[in-house]
């Protein structure tokens, strides 16, 4: 080949088209960091917000329970009980406040398209659950703390009433908000790419909500339990206010062992199903499923997801049970990732793989330690013995670490999209806010947050230790 | 159905303003005039009984502004991204202040708390008034250079500052000689407020002497009420056409200037309610005349490309609207409902009301 002008010319061409092959990369990372500081942000944000609520929505349901006792039976301690438990909280609700606000600020600062887009649908049940759920808890759980002697004793326990269903409706709004992003019904999507709302109704009877809001509640019961079981615990070791440590470890044991089981069967099961059923792609990757077997799926208890080998390591597995629990038939097959595109699996399948099996894994651990606890219990042996005690008192943090990775599960699973199959995560987010700015803000929740959470062990850790008998009043 | 939802949101935004605004005005009259110990814990506790139930009206009008105008809802809060995450800082750190004040009996423990309270309370009044004169200036939408877009023409991304502090250039930055003006125009407005409430709702030592800050305060804010009046037509000509246009709307102009003008008699003034009242009329008056400068736009564009973004261009569908109304209107008699029986329970001074931790 002989060079002449036109070939300079050419080379001229091409040396811009490489130049311009830089530039596009160049942009091209910057938007992937945008996503990914973006999508860090939102992640340690939330985990952190979820700390609280998590506690509150199963704490309100034991102080109605307390409260209720009291009314029935007129035992003081039943009542101490109540006005404790609603210390904690308020404690708690306030960091959820102060951690909630910026995740309703974030779908507009980080999220900004994702709000756009899909604002005319998920703004009504946000906006729901400001107007129904925050202002009723809020209001009556100053009513609860301040009015028991202007109120009486029936009116109060009515607040503590109003306050549980405020915190549980929250749940249900933010369950219905995450249901349509999960299985997104009831909309039209136009031509400019925004989704309007098309039914209301079916937001409420979306079939992915009951059965995610009871997983979700039954966990949050399991939380709270286990911590008013674990104070209980501390109190009888210590060998102070044992009679409230009877009374609370007692009260745990019994709501944790039949939240434990509800949260596995049958809530836990209709989740698992109706993950198969709507995002089948996800059910395989969460279940470490690499190839489909001809005939009934094996459950996997243990193992490492092998992404080079698209093999699971180290697996312990039992035959056909996935295929059982998931359809009722020992045979099924169930579909593995290999018959699915790379872009129908979610984008993190070790993380999501190991979210699932951590919160099923420790799901497992409670039923079984509650089952002995409840035991014992049972036999008038529990209060004295002290392994079992010190082991309860130390699983506290367990049933967080449960609850997170199970909405891991749920967050994951639904990746690469904000909205299942219509909208990508990468499509979502703010196009002018870039990452360094981002990451500034990240590195001062990340400051503050650790500052939030000190002060919050300081204070719950001053509350538990005064106890139920100490009053002020 | 747009008019419905701007004016119920505007509604709501305006009793964020003029409850949560004097917990924000008693922590300021706790920073700079409060010396001791047992003013600064009334002080405290008339702001921290009251502060969490107030904020649920922020949450509330963010609920609403992402259902009815989902697109404002993203254009504004990406643009304005550094501002209103540092105000949610501010606002968590005023929440600790409050909430863990009152925990430990130690000096050096209660003087920390005070100072992020007051210093946050502060800063937050001056960030809303700043944010009100951003949006009353307008932005650049699209980020237009030399006349080209670089995005939608309902995106935009504010820096905190540009280097001239100007609001007449090209790319405005959220803080410049103007937004300040009226950030600190907000400052004052609170600052009168919180001494109000701080004298209705208890028996401090300085109660009497607060009612001479007000009445130099208020002095100060008509000087800078005027200022703003001046330089608005200069950063904006047109800011005043709507009250030509539509001579009713000047009602939100004369409500600001009743409660003004009634200051000005604060020390005449018997019922301490009645002075609070005059300040709420200056809230809520200045909050509804910016807001009805603008109507229907909410958030003007500074260059020629791109339009200003309005009630209409920026809403939810019809559908959606109408059925928020149903629901809506349900929630807000909830709402009152719990504010009036709260109100009741709470009622009078409070320096010997429980704190309830």
């Amino acid at each position: 080949m002989s060079i002449n002008l036109d070939d300079l010319s050419l080379y001229q061409k091409l040396r811009n088209f490489l130049f311009f092959c830089r530039i596009f990369i160049a942009q091209n990372q910057a938007m992937e960091d945008m996503l990914f500081y973006d999508r860090l942000q939102f992640a340690f944000t939330i985990t952190f917000h979820y700390i609280f609520p998590q506690l509150t929505m199963g704490l309100s349901l034991m102080i109605v329970y307390f409260k209720w006792k009291y009314l029935r039976n007129k035992i003081e301690k039943y009542n101490n009980a109540a006005k404790f438990f609603m210390k904690i909280f308020a404690v708690n609700f306030t960091m959820g406040v102060v951690t909630g606000i910026p995740m309703e600020f974030q779908f507009g600062t980080n999220w900004a398209k994702f709000s756009e887009l899909t604002g005319g649908i998920i703004g009504q049940t946000l906006a729901m659950e400001g107007m129904f759920s925050f202002f009723l808890e809020s209001s009556f759980l100053a009513l609860f703390i301040f009015g028991e002697k202007l109120m009486g004793q029936k009116l109060h326990f009515l607040t503590g009433l109003f306050v549980f269903i405020g915190s549980w409706a929250s749940g249900w709004f933010i369950l219905a908000t995450n249901a349509w992003m999960q299985h997104p019904v009831g909309h039209e999507v136009l031509e400019n790419g925004k989704f309007v709302l098309d039914n209301f109704s079916e937001l409420f009877t979306n079939p992915w909500l009951i059965p995610a809001f009871l997983h979700n509640q039954m966990a949050s019961v399991v939380t709270s339990a286990f911590v008013v079981a674990s104070i209980g615990a501390f109190y009888i070791l210590r060998n102070k206010q044992t009679e409230y440590g009877k009374l609370f470890l007692k009260t745990g044991v019994i709501f944790g062992l039949i939240s434990s089981l509800l949260v596995a069967f049958p809530t836990g099961d209709w989740n698992a199903k109706n993950v198969a059923k709507y995002q089948p792609g996800t059910f395989a990757a969460m279940e470490g499923i690499f190839e489909t077997e001809h005939a009934g799926a094996e459950i996997v208890l243990i193992g490492q997801p092998n992404m080079l080998d698209k093999k699971l390591d180290n697996k312990i597995a039992v035959p056909n049970i996935l295929s059982f629990l998931t359809y009722q038939d020992w045979d099924r097959q169930i579909a593995g990732m290999d018959q699915f595109k790379a872009e129908e699996l979610p984008d993190n399948i070790p993380a999501l793989y190991y979210s699932y099996h951590i919160m099923v894994g420790l799901g497992t651990i409670f039923i079984g330690v509650m089952f002995v606890a409840l035991f014992f219990l049972w036999r008038k042996k529990l209060f004295t013995m002290k392994p079992l005690l010190w082991m309860i008192m130390f699983l506290v943090p367990f049933p967080y670490i449960a609850n997170i990775t199970g909405w891991y599960t749920a967050e994951l699973g639904r990746q690469p999209y904000l909205v299942y199959g219509l909208l990508k995560t990468s499509d979502g987010i703010s196009p002018t806010v870039s990452s360094g700015n981002t990451l500034f803000t990240l590195l001062g929740f990340v400051a503050l947050y650790m500052l939030l959470g000190l002060l919050f062990l300081v204070l719950v850790g001053k509350t538990i230790n005064e106890g139920p008998n100490h009053q002020k009043h | 159905m747009e008019i419905f939802w701007y004016i119920a949101i505007a509604i709501v935004l305006a009793i964020f303003f003029v409850l949560d605004g004097y917990d924000f005005g008693a922590g300021i009259v706790h920073l700079f005039f409060a010396k001791e110990e047992k003013d600064k814990e009334v002080i405290t506790k008339s702001a921290g009984l009251f502060w969490d139930s107030n904020e649920v009206w922020l949450v509330a009008a963010g609920g609403m502004l992402f259902m009815a105008f989902p697109t404002f809802y993203a254009s504004v809060f990406s643009g304005f991204y550094l501002p209103l995450i540092i105000v949610l800082w501010l606002i968590v750190f005023r929440a600790i202040g409050l909430e863990f004040r009152g925990q430990f009996k130690y000096q050096m423990w209660k003087d920390i708390w005070d100072k992020s309270f007051g210093v946050s309370s502060l800063l937050l009044a001056l960030f809303f008034g700043i944010a009100l004169g951003n949006i009353v200036r307008g932005v650049n939408l699209g980020i237009v250079d030399n006349g080209v877009a670089a995005h939608e023409g309902h995106y935009f991304f504010l820096p905190l500052w540009d280097s001239s502090f100007s609001p007449l250039t090209e790319h405005p930055g959220v803080i410049d000689w103007f937004t300040v003006l009226i950030g600190i125009i907000s400052v004052v407005t609170l600052t009168i407020h919180g001494a109000n409430w701080v004298i209705l709702k208890t028996n401090s030592s300085i109660n009497n002497k607060l009612k001479g800050v007000i009445f130099k305060l208020n002095i100060t804010l008509a000087v800078l009420t005027a200022l703003s009046l001046i330089l608005w037509q200069n950063v904006n000509p047109n800011s005043l056409d709507n009250f030509a246009d539509k001579p009713y709307l000047l009602v939100f102009p004369i409500v600001y200037l009743a409660g003004l003008v009634g200051l000005f008699f604060i020390k005449k003034i018997k019922k301490d309610s009645h002075a609070f009242l005059f300040s709420t009329l200056l809230i809520l008056g200045g909050i509804t005349s910016s807001l009805a400068s603008l109507f229907p736009v909410i958030l003007p564009s500074v260059n020629d490309v791109h339009e200003h973004l309005t009630i209409y261009n920026t809403s939810a569908s019809q559908y959606g609207l109408s059925v928020a109304l149903t629901w809506g209107i349900l929630g807000f008699i909830l709402i009152v409902v719990y504010m009036i029986v709260q109100k009741r329970l709470t009622s009078g001074k409070i320096d010997n009301m429980d704190y309830g931790h």
